[in-house]
């Protein structure tokens, strides 16, 4: 998280892409998390640890899981909440998205949580304001919250990334999540294969994203993770034929029972389409960990915003956890 | 009969001493000379000169060069003056050393009636301190439908013809334009881009929007369509001007057609001989978005090497001024274009003289010769007898970009940057139509 806007504002520390991190950064930020799974088990679930810091989540697209767990994450951390969505505000009277940020900034928000449509809005909203800004989703562009939660899921599940071999399958051109954890599973050591329609797979992803490259769903057989994303119809332009039809393409990259194994996870980002990239049977199966995913969303989420909103003295997650242990401080 | 428009100013007297005088159609290699203009004309090159009554310059350590001429060029007039006119566009222009432009057509209204051509032309006639020349459009409305009254427009001064921003999309309406066109004598001056192949693009396709997630304009997006009306041109034994290359492959198509004798001229912009696609990683529309897009640094490598070799005729900056407010807004969400008329000269210099790559003389013929000779004018050059058209340039000054501009607009992809040469005065039409402040001693 070292990216600061170039000039006027203060320096503050953002999550806008998983390209701006190091290795240590996602292991202190996943150190975090792992604290605060103790706190999602007591009784009371909120600790006073941002008490005071105003959190706003600003949403410009729908959003089930997202903004739901970045609320709950600010309101366990005590922090006060204030969300806003495109439809219904002052957006739908024609304010720019600079001029939203500018209204919103002069309640000095500690951290402006945004997603957008399109491409580049988290980057311009750094330039006009002084909170934090997380990018949670910015067009086709990245997703950083995803990929940590989807880390901490894997890490739960098999004790490490690094060595692994995860599949992203299906429509990569217009995901997010697959571009924040291409960049995500490779800073901590994973191999990532690309599999999916040659359309859906962008060009040039080899070299420019140091993955494999497939068409053959056969090739999941060796992953240790199938990683399937939706087919992103809202994002595709009119009449491209990516694909000749849906029914071609659950044929040919459908995640189906026979093309997975119990051994291999199953993860998605949601929200699932069953029958097209995924089948029934398989999002039900025991190798699936799409509910893990989401509970993983709110402790990695309360850990985003605790990283921001204190400057990390060690690298690791000491100061996270010395942060959540001390009993009783709970409020009520 | 094909115009030229300034508006009146005072001719200019003066005494220019001891500049390095670069101008290779005259067979100047850099002699420091003195050069004495008398009522806007050139009229004694040497050394020791006599002031005779003129102001004096001390140019000493300066380099004097023919005025640049930029064939691409979007004044935003009329409609939307409040991003560019023509009297902010033409100072950017002479700020930039710029003698003469050439503007694009589409404006709004579109430039494909004589009325809106009359009114330019008036409009320079009161503002513009630089020579200016407007183009028509192709096809009325720019919509690739019907031809515009070729031949009123030339007669009325239309300097060529251009949907530019905007390419004919059918080949058979620019068999006719190109067709049509031999008889009024101006050119078509072509965007070139395949629709079917660039829809929702947002920068160029390669490694970098694979990895930023922005729908990619191709390469062939550009060169299939080149190569295409290159064909057409060949069959109809037709000129053309190619706007904008940006691509290797449009390169070779040129470099082909060429051999094979199609009468093709083609341009290329400073930004995409100076940056690559690299650059859209901030993701600041103001700076990086542009069409055709930044691309990767082979094609701008062969970009600078076509531009050497005379395969590129010549720089056109594609100047295109756009409100503040439009571009401060998420990079999918911005419009195309950025400003230039201002940086073209040094950016080029900078990134391409200064290393070795382009000679200056090269560059010089490429951005003053080179374009006047693709659209029929007359090349600035330094010589006794000719109207004083020409720039005085501090090659040694390293300056920073604006904001402030002489443009309207701020949406330079150079905003910020340092670069190197610095136009000090620019004398167009025999006036003075620009003058840094450290100049007026």
């Amino acid at each position: 998280m070292d990216l600061y806007p170039p000039t006027g504002l203060a320096r503050r520390r953002h999550l806008l892409s998983i390209g701006d991190l190091e290795r240590a950064d996602v292991e202190r930020i996943l150190e975090t998390a792992e604290g605060f799974e103790s706190v999602m088990h007591r009784d009371v679930k909120k600790v006073p640890t941002l008490r005071g810091r105003t959190v706003m989540n600003v949403f410009f697209e729908s959003s089930t899981r997202t903004s739901s767990s970045f609320e709950l994450a600010a309101k366990r951390l005590s922090a006060d909440t204030v969300n806003l969505k495109a439809s219904g505000s002052s957006v739908d009277k024609g304010e720019s998205l600079k001029d939203t940020v500018l209204t919103l900034s002069a309640y000095d928000p500690d951290v402006i949580v945004i997603r957008h449509p399109q491409a580049g809005a988290p980057a311009l909203v750094t330039r006009h304001t002084d909170a934090h800004v997380v990018n949670a989703g910015d067009g086709k562009h990245q997703h950083p919250p995803q990929s940590l939660l989807d880390l901490y899921t894997i890490r739960k599940a098999l004790g490490q990334v690094e060595g692994l071999q995860v599949a992203i399958v299906g429509d990569v051109l217009h995901s997010r999540v697959a571009r924040s954890n291409i960049q995500a599973l490779r800073l901590l050591g994973a191999e990532v294969l690309l599999v999916g329609p040659p359309a859906l797979i962008p060009r040039d992803a080899a070299a420019a994203m140091g993955v494999t490259v497939s068409y053959d769903i056969g090739d999941i057989a060796e992953a240790d993770v199938v990683y399937v994303l939706r087919m992103q119809r809202e994002r595709m332009l009119e009449g491209a034929n990516y694909v000749p039809s849906l029914t071609e393409y659950s044929a040919l990259w459908g995640v189906t029972p026979e093309r997975v194994q119990p051994s291999q996870l199953v993860m998605h980002p949601g929200p699932i389409n069953r029958g097209v990239e995924i089948a029934a049977e398989v999002a039900d199966s025991a190798s699936s960990r799409i509910v893990d995913q989401v509970r993983a969303g709110l402790v990695t989420r309360m850990a985003v915003l605790y990283d921001l909103l204190t400057e990390p003295t060690t690298r690791g997650g000491q100061a996270a956890l010395r942060a959540v242990e001390p009993a009783g401080q709970e409020v009520a | 009969m094909m115009q030229l428009t300034q508006r009146e100013a005072p001719p200019a007297d003066l005494l220019i001493k001891g500049a390095r005088l670069v101008d290779g159609a005259s067979g100047l290699e850099g002699p420091q000379l003195d050069v004495r203009i008398a009522s806007g004309v050139i009229a004694e090159v040497g050394s020791s000169l006599d002031p005779a009554g003129a102001e004096m310059i001390d140019a000493d350590g300066l380099t004097m060069t023919p005025g640049l001429v930029d064939p691409h060029v979007h004044l935003r007039t009329p409609g939307d003056e409040d991003e560019e006119d023509i009297a902010s566009g033409t100072r950017a222009a002479a700020a930039g050393g710029f003698v003469a432009i050439l503007a694009m057509p589409n404006t709004s209204p579109v430039v494909d009636s004589a009325a809106v051509l009359n009114g330019l032309i008036t409009r320079a006639s009161e503002q513009a301190v630089v020579a200016t020349g407007f183009f028509a459009a192709i096809t009325r409305g720019l919509e690739g439908r019907e031809l515009v009254d070729m031949a009123e427009l030339a007669a009325r001064g239309a300097v060529g013809f251009s949907d530019d921003g905007r390419p004919v999309e059918r080949a058979g309406m620019l068999r006719r334009a190109l067709q049509y066109s031999s008889v009024t004598g101006r050119k078509l001056s072509l965007h070139e881009e395949d629709l079917t192949l660039t829809a929702g693009a947002q920068m160029h396709e390669g490694a970098v929007s694979a990895e930023l997630g922005l729908h990619g304009y191709p390469s062939i997006g550009e060169s299939v369509m080149v190569g295409r009306d290159l064909q057409i041109a060949r069959y109809e034994g037709a000129p053309l001007h190619l706007c904008h290359i940006s691509a290797a492959e449009s390169v070779a198509e040129i470099r082909r057609a060429k051999e094979l004798g199609v009468a093709v001229t083609a341009e290329v912009s400073p930004h995409h001989l100076c940056l690559t696609d690299e650059l859209v990683r901030d993701l600041d529309p103001a700076v990086s978005k542009m069409s055709p897009p930044l691309r990767s640094d082979a094609d701008r490598a062969a970009l600078v090497e076509a531009l050497a070799d005379g395969t590129l005729d010549c720089v056109g900056t594609d100047h295109a001024p756009h409100r503040a407010h439009e571009k401060e807004v998420p990079f999918e969400a911005a419009p195309n274009g950025v400003i230039g008329l201002e940086t073209a000269f040094a950016a080029v210099y900078t990134n391409l003289v200064e290393p070795g790559l382009v000679p200056l003389a090269t560059v010089l013929e490429r951005m003053s010769t080179g374009p006047a000779r693709a659209f029929g004018l007359p090349a600035p050059a330094l010589r006794v007898g000719e109207v004083a058209n020409l720039a005085l340039w501090d090659l040694a000054e390293r300056w920073v970009v604006g904001p402030p501009y002489a443009s309207r607009s701020r949406n330079c992809a150079f905003g910020g940057r340092t670069l190197q040469g610095r136009c000090t005065m620019t004398v167009a039409g025999g006036s003075v139509a620009h003058r840094l402040a450290e100049v007026a001693r």
